[in-house]
């Protein structure tokens, strides 16, 4: 089964990290990358840019509202996923206990919704 | 499962459609839906298999192996249900998949996965509340309004309930799995977290008058039966057993004739049920041996030592006290607390139990946990605080559901002698 990790976390504590603790950071999530891709269950990944770049569009009355910054203003920010294909939901809690965004925010696991 | 109007001579099949409902269901549901992950679909195929039981069995005689008889039919249905739902090619995988399950049906010897279904009725992505309900109907086949109304609530909501637990099953593919050895522990607490809680449902009606609730504690008793028999070396599992098998050993004994509840201490060990405890008293002991101390082990323990004291009349508070510490110091609950703190009214008196009370403002909940205030109230008068106890004895009543315990509690705070002088 495919499922997605969410990754929710502050975005603002990165800009708060030393260079070396942005370092060490990147390169927990570029081995953690690395583990997903070698065990074969790797299917994307991304990582967002900030919601001060985030803009929403809804369309109602067949008019479109567009507007400034992300759909939800809440504490912790969706900041990039992981999209994985394993067998159940266990091995995939397993792998999204590994991911680093796990121990400084939080991690959603979403089954995805199978089209066939 | 479902009521089918008899039809004549349809007595015998009915009581052994009956009788492997109550053995075999969660066993057929299990390994109907292992592979699915699709519990209701499973419990659908399954009713119309009994149904058909019921209808056939009569006319053709009780097939030699019941079990397998209804298996294949369940199957067939399920298949069928498949055809009509599905298109394109994953059809083929599923029946497929289906069909396998058909050619081991066959063989007389189902394998046993009511353990794997257990695990994940009780897995930590189903909500908490929702377990033992799911738990007992997944594995026992009881309907949404039984369980409804011995967790107190509505049918429809708790029907609702069910099926979104079983939806979130299938959807986010929540594995039949017994987990790995490393993981068992921790995945073992909510399942047996999860039958002690339909367990202690059955008990709010401490008189069983109520049917369905009574029952209800049959039940959780057979799923605790099925965990111990089914996960031998789990200490914690024989634990919980043995401490459900002492609750119930007394249930006779709780109540008079007259219906009149009747606390421990004044119970006739003669009305207690001795092949239950001796039962329970085994499972401590094979317990015990394996090493590893944990909160029903010694829950069962202290019920262990209430039911000694009672039959050879010898204190042992010394010996409750530290059990409750050491029960505290694991789960650290407030009602446990709080009979820890009876226990040592009996060591140290009643001053000594009050100031070790657990504090109201700490936990709201016990403002409104009755035998947070009939302790209270007991512990009062014997230091002599009549008025005090009298408005203890009064919140108590207050919160009280069951008319027995209210009325006990009225006789008790009646029994003051502050009242009994007309204030």
């Amino acid at each position: 089964m495919q499922y997605l990790l969410l990754l929710y976390s502050q975005e603002a504590q990165w800009g708060k990290m030393t260079p070396a603790q942005q370092q060490e950071g990147a390169a927990a999530y570029q081995a953690f990358g690395e583990a997903l891709t070698k065990a074969g269950v790797m299917k994307g990944s991304n990582r967002l840019r900030p919601i001060s770049d985030a803009t929403t569009v809804r369309v109602a009355d067949g008019k479109s509202q567009v507007l400034d910054g992300p759909y939800v203003d809440s504490k912790e920010q969706l900041g990039g996923y992981y999209l994985i294909d394993v067998a159940d939901l266990d091995a995939a809690l397993s792998w999204a206990a590994r991911c680093p965004g796990a121990s400084h925010g939080t991690v959603e696991v979403r089954p995805i919704w199978s089209m066939a | 499962v479902s009521e089918v109007p008899l039809q004549e001579g349809g007595e015998q099949a009915r009581s052994t459609a009956d009788a492997v409902a109550r053995r075999s269901y969660g066993k057929l549901v299990a390994f109907l839906a292992a592979r699915t992950r699709d519990v209701a679909a499973a419990e659908d195929a399954l009713s119309e298999a009994f149904a058909a039981a019921l209808g056939r069995w009569p006319v053709d005689g009780c097939p030699a192996n019941p079990e397998a008889w209804l298996l294949t039919v369940a199957r067939r249905k399920a298949i069928d249900v498949a055809r009509g739902k599905i298109r394109g090619e994953i059809v083929a995988g599923q029946l497929q998949v289906m069909a396998e399950g058909l050619d081991a049906a066959s063989d007389a010897e189902i394998p046993d996965q009511r353990l794997a279904l257990l695990f994940a009725c009780a897995h930590p992505a189903i909500e908490a509340g929702i377990r033992a309900p799911l738990m007992l109907q997944v594995v026992l086949g009881l309907d949404a309004k039984t369980i409804a109304s011995a967790f107190l609530t509505s049918p429809a909501a708790m029907g609702k309930r069910l099926v979104r637990a079983k939806d979130k099953i299938r959807q986010a593919g929540i594995p039949f799995r017994v987990p790995e050895r490393e993981e068992l522990a921790a995945r073992l607490d909510t399942v047996l977290e999860a039958i002690y809680a339909a367990f202690t449902e059955g008990w709010t009606d401490p008189g069983g008058s109520d049917v369905v609730r009574r029952d209800l504690t049959e039940e959780a008793l057979f799923l605790a039966h099925l965990a111990a028999e089914l996960l031998p070396q789990e200490p914690e599992a024989l634990g919980l057993l043995a401490l459900m098998l002492h609750a119930e050993a007394r249930r006779r004994a709780r109540r008079q004739a007259d219906g009149e509840y009747v606390p421990l201490a004044e119970q006739d060990p003669a009305l207690w049920d001795s092949q239950m405890i001796a039962e329970a008293e085994s499972l401590l002991r094979r317990a015990g041996a394996m090493g590893s101390i944990g909160r029903y082990q010694l829950e069962g323990a202290l019920q262990s030592a209430h039911v000694d004291r009672c039959r050879t009349g010898r204190a042992n508070w010394t010996a409750v006290v530290q059990l409750y510490d050491a029960l505290f110091a694991l789960v650290g609950s407030p009602v446990v607390a709080l009979n820890r703190a009876l226990a040592i009214a009996e060591v140290d008196g009643a001053a000594a139990a009050l100031a070790a009370m657990p504090d109201i403002s700490t936990d709201a909940r016990l403002a409104e946990y009755q035998p947070y205030w009939a302790a209270r109230a007991e512990l009062l008068v014997k230091t002599g605080a009549q008025a005090e106890a009298h408005r203890a004895y009064e919140i108590a009543i207050g919160l009280e559901r069951d008319p027995a315990v209210r009325r006990f509690l009225q006789r008790r705070q009646a029994a003051l002698p502050f009242t009994r002088e007309g204030f």
